[in-house]
């Protein structure tokens, strides 16, 4: 067994199984309003809002919905110059934008996906409030695709939900910039079996969505979510993985977490582990603390109150994947500031205290002068047993309750085992808790906008792109650049270009052009945004009627741009105005004139020093080539006489 | 094929669970398979699983396991397999304890949605009408107040006519005699402002506040205005306001509503939650945790709410433009009891209709197009020519309250002097004699 299978042979035991789920902004107007898809700096005003969670009719609101309700947070929203009354919930939404719509039907053809023949556009209820409206607008336009032996379940159109900005007194801040902008949404079946198959399937993806031309490029524009499950462990998501290279590490690091959750949950079955929901008020034995964090939080009439972990007791500290961090993040969700655990306390390792209080790192508390005593005397309280931990926290009552609520529940989830959740991946690739994982119906249909048919033929009309791949291939053998320049040339977009002009032009120099003249004049601190394709089609006529010599192309395309003038002008600006092969020849003539003895001792050997002064006289006047060949000639014919 | 035929002749319902299997994928199967899969529902060779949604044309509309609705294109050769038959609907109801010393509020449903909860598995979305269903939906207003709740009519905003006006004022003042101390009116937003003013004219000493409440954003929406507003018109059960009034969305934002006189509220805008304003005076007042008043208001009367219905439907509200032509305005005139005229600026209409004017035997009542502002019609001689033919100036009243009011006013009076006297005069707020700078 080589390398390779031994790795896919760990996974396989692992049962590991991986989901990708990929974001794409498409390059349009916004999905429902005409709004321009760009983010800005500013913003105009603010609108502040509220969300309820409505109400279904078969009882079950959803629970991630619930989740977020008791938050009961209000929202202001920023609004921006890229905004109407569309993405403020003030004006129904308009009909979807066609370039979105043929975009997402292109790369479902390209996947090879069953199309739907009529599109519903569906109210997918949100209420976190990054949707003005609570809800996010989506539609399912294709199944069933397959990229290599990977399954695409789905692939949908939706919108972008805004940007949040912060969290200030109670209020959620979002910008509405974002809002509205078209996103395909691309998930694979969990058919995906190493983590570094994720990566090589998402990069794949990621390939053939640029293909298209019709996605938006640049940081922020694409986002990655990954489904990962094991054997014993659960179905977990985690959203916006920062790029595909941290992918393997991502869920590396999640089955790691989801291993040692199995391990805690069999330590716990064999302890007989039992959770008991007693909320004990532990004040009084605080009264007299040395705590600083303990002694403010008394000072404004909040309580010490702690719940009792039975059998938990050094499973909450120790390890990477510490229990600990599990329950922070939950109450971290919650809205609570901090806990202390028994596992911590007292004499809480001195390398792992933290600097300041400001919890920077949520799941360590550090014991700030929690003595052995007061440690006894909550034992003694909440009468533990040795395998028995405790959670502590201080706040006011009814926060503390709320945040002791969610541990024993997040308690009573870890004998089971792993919870299904939605997780958030962090800049070091491990993530943490973000909400429950969303139940599957909380979608009804928006009436807002009719149906969009798609019909048979208009399928048939779509032409697929060509593969990078195949195009970079193409571009070396038809029009003989070498493979790094053709790699470039669709890597940096300017494929398109690029064909149109070789039909008239030297491929080499349009290479050129794209991949070293214009990268040269940007470094010079020019606003290459300014060179469009009538401008280089003219240089390009220029170049290839002799105008001027192609030594010249930095300097003509550079005076061009600094003095907005036309190709003409600008060869006359530079001096670089063509010299006919007469002028060349009448200049050569002179110096061979001038330099008649060193010609004549030399011979041929004269060639490449006077090739030196000729150059300097005709640079960028005439094309090179001709020059050394006039100059060969001349020096044959004046050696010979 | 038409999608309701094939669902017929598969024995299908909508809420059913379906398979739906083109001839690709059951030729697959032998005959005996297919009636097989019928009777197990083992061979899995669907196209699509979902529940079936109304369709129609020739497309299937799916609400698949995900929560998407798709359509799917069928023909002759489609089959249906119902997987599992739908469920009985179980209505969200909660019920509702007396609550001791706090407002009684009657709800008065005519058709629009102030309250509702949406069927997840279907996506059908249900109005709350009782009171059980709106404790459901909007449990602050059951935890609050003791409220009745009752659907006299169901209909669209724009279908509104004065019949249903006489009945609403009718149980207005019966629910309001037999004890409540608010009554609210959930109400289409599109003709909310003709209902306010009709009711202005028609209800008499008023024990408590009529609040017409509507809202811009449906209800089954987590952004909606509904709760809110509704939330509001509530809260002013506890005031000793005696008025009809409009409460809705002072701005965009979730922070205040307005208390706008019934005679005096407009709808500005066809979309906004802020849409509402008052023309012509400040709004009543405005309710966020407490409610301010900014101005006066009829305080609660004590004895009995009475009510006037007597109106003549008879009449006309016509919007003057240039070029409208005399053919077209002496047939208004000839086939009504009364005309009000939307005229320009000050109260201008062409000068080829006054002729006509000074013809007709009814009453013609001028107000402005500017909404905002009063009609003069001395200041031009256009005006005056009109004064002259016998034209009623409608003073600052808004078009549409001119409207209601002439026919309110013919239901009490056909003399034209006594018409021209009450159509001038002010009656419930709806017209005042100075316009404050603001
Ligand atoms: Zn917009």
């Amino acid at each position: 067994m080589n390398k390779e299978e031994l790795k896919l042979n760990k996974y396989e035991k692992l049962g590991l199984k991986i989901g990708l789920e990929i974001h794409q902004q498409l390059d349009s107007s916004k999905l429902f309003c005409e709004c321009p898809s760009k983010l800005v700096d500013e913003y105009d005003y603010e609108i502040v809002r509220g969300l309820r969670p409505t109400q279904s009719e078969l009882g079950d609101v959803d629970r991630a919905a619930v989740e977020e309700a008791q938050k009961k947070l209000r929202f202001k929203y920023q609004v921006t110059e890229n905004n109407c009354l569309v993405e403020t919930d003030e004006e129904p939404p308009h009909e979807p934008n066609k370039n979105a719509v043929n975009a997402v039907l292109m790369f479902s053809k390209m996947v090879n996906a069953k199309i739907v023949d009529e599109i519903y556009f569906m109210r997918k209820i949100v209420i976190d409030g990054s949707n003005t409206s609570g809800f996010q607008r989506t539609a399912l336009i294709a199944v069933d695709g397959k990229i290599d032996d990977v399954k695409i379940q789905t692939v949908c159109l939706e919108e972008d939900a805004a940007r949040k900005i912060s969290e200030e007194n109670g209020f959620v801040v979002y910008r509405l910039d974002r809002l509205g902008i078209p996103l395909i949404e691309i998930a694979t079946a969990p058919d995906i079996k190493t983590p570094e198959q994720a990566k090589e399937v998402a990069e794949k993806i990621g390939t053939m969505l640029r293909a298209t031309k019709k996605v938006k490029r640049g940081i922020g524009t694409i986002r990655q979510d990954l489904n990962v499950s094991i054997k014993d462990g659960a179905r977990v998501e985690i959203k916006g993985v920062q790029d595909l290279k941290s992918i393997p590490d991502v869920v590396e690091k999640e089955i790691s977490r989801q291993l040692r959750l199995i391990e805690i949950k069999n330590k716990l079955n064999e302890r007989k582990a039992k959770i008991s929901h007693e909320i004990f008020d532990i004040t009084m034995i605080f009264e007299k603390t040395e705590c600083k964090i303990i002694k403010t939080m008394l000072e404004k009439n909040g309580k010490v109150l702690g719940i009792k972990l039975n059998g938990l007791s050094g499973l909450l500290g120790d390890g990477e994947n510490r229990f600990g961090k599990e329950l922070a993040g939950r109450v971290k969700a919650a809205g609570l500031k901090g806990l202390f655990h028994s596992d911590e306390l007292p004499n809480f390792p001195a390398s792992k205290t933290h600097k300041s209080m400001q919890l920077v790192n949520w799941e360590v508390c550090p014991n700030y002068g929690i003595t052995e005593n007061e440690v006894e005397e909550i034992r003694k309280n909440m009468k533990l047993d040795v395998n028995d931990a405790f959670v502590i926290v201080v706040e006011k009552d009814n926060i503390a309750r709320n945040g002791l609520n969610i541990i024993l529940s997040r308690a009573e989830e870890c004998i089971k085992g792993v919870p299904e959740e939605v997780r958030r991946a962090l800049p070091d690739n491990t993530t943490e808790y973000m909400r429950p994982m969303p139940g599957a119906a909380r979608m009804y249909p928006e009436t807002d906008i009719p149906p969009v048919r798609v019909k048979k033929e208009e399928i048939d009309k779509i032409k697929l792109p060509e593969l990078f791949d195949e195009k970079i291939k193409r571009f070396v053998e038809a029009y003989k650049i070498s493979f790094e320049s053709a790699k470039q040339l669709v890597a940096q977009g300017y494929d398109e270009m690029f064909e149109g002009f070789v039909k008239k032009y030297e491929p080499k120099i349009v290479s050129r052009v794209f991949l070293n003249i214009i990268p040269e004049i940007e470094k010079e601190e020019k606003d290459v945004s300014r060179i469009d394709e009538k401008m280089l089609d003219e240089v390009f006529n220029a170049l290839k009627n002799g105008r001027f010599a192609k030594e010249g192309l930095t300097a003509v395309l550079c005076s061009m741009l600094t003095s907005n003038i036309g190709v003409e002008e600008a060869i006359k600006n530079t001096g670089l105005g063509g010299l006919s092969e007469k002028e060349v020849e009448s200049v050569i003539e002179k110096i061979l004139e001038e330099k008649k003895e060193f010609v004549k001792e030399k011979g041929k050997n004269a060639f490449a020093p006077l090739m030196g002064l000729v150059m300097k006289k005709l640079r960028g006047k005439a094309d090179g080539k001709i020059i050394s060949s006039i100059l060969k000639r001349k020096i044959k014919e004046m050696v010979s006489e | 094929m038409r999608a309701e035929v094939l669902i017929k002749k598969f024995k299908a319902e909508y809420g059913d669970e379906i398979e739906l299997l083109t001839e690709k994928n059951y030729t697959k199967l032998s005959n005996i398979e297919f009636q097989h899969k019928i009777s197990t529902e083992k061979l899995s060779v669907a196209e699509f699983t979902g529940v079936l949604m109304p369709s129609h044309n020739d497309i299937i509309t799916l609400k698949l396991k995900n929560g998407y609705n798709i359509g799917v294109k069928i023909d002759e050769k489609t089959k249906i397999v119902v997987v599992k038959k739908k469920e009985k609907k179980i209505g969200m109801l909660r019920n509702i304890k007396h609550l001791k010393g706090k407002p009684v509020i009657s709800l008065i449903s005519t058709g629009g949605t102030i309250a509702s909860y949406v069927d997840y598995r279907t996506g059908a979305v249900h109005p709350a009408l009782t009171a059980e269903e709106l404790a459901f939906s909007v449990p602050e207003l059951t935890e609050k107040y003791n409220v009745k709740a009752k659907v006299l009519f169901s209909i669209l905003s724009e279908d509104m006519k004065s019949e249903y006006w006489r009945k609403l004022a009718k149980e207005t003042a019966s629910e309001l005699n037999s004890g409540a101390d608010a009554i609210i009116i959930p109400h289409g937003t599109d003709t909310m402002g003709y209902t306010s003013a009709a009711l202005s004219f028609m209800l008499k000493n008023l024990t408590g506040p009529v609040i017409l409440v509507g809202s811009q954003r449906s209800s089954d929406r987590p952004s909606s205005d509904a709760s809110m507003n509704l939330l509001s018109a509530a809260s002013l059960s506890e005031s000793d306001i005696g008025e009809v009034v409009a409460v809705m969305h002072g701005e965009t934002s979730d922070t205040y509503s307005l208390i706008h006189r019934g005679t005096r509220v407009r709808k500005m805008h066809s979309s906004r939650r802020d849409a509402f304003k008052s023309i012509n005076e400040k709004p009543i007042g405005k309710i966020d945790e407490n409610i301010t008043f900014f101005q006066d208001y009829r305080k609660r009367n004590k004895g009995k709410t009475e009510v006037n219905d007597k109106i003549e439907e008879k009449v006309a509200l016509i919007y003057f433009y240039p070029g409208l032509t005399p053919e077209f305005f002496d047939y208004a005139v000839k086939n009504n009891k009364g005309l009000v005229i939307a005229g320009t600026g000050l109260g201008h209409v062409s000068s080829d209709l006054i002729e006509i004017i000074r013809n007709a035997k009814i009453p013609i009542v001028m107000s402005s197009q500017c909404l905002n502002g009063r009609v003069n019609m001395n200041v031009y001689s256009t005006g005056r020519d009109l004064l002259n033919a016998g034209a009623i100036p409608g003073e600052d009243m808004l078009p549409e309250t001119a409207f209601v009011k002439l026919m309110y006013v013919l239901g009490q009076t056909k003399k034209m002097e006594e018409i021209r006297k009450m159509m001038t005069e002010n009656m419930v707020g709806e017209i005042s004699s100075r316009t404050a700078i603001d």
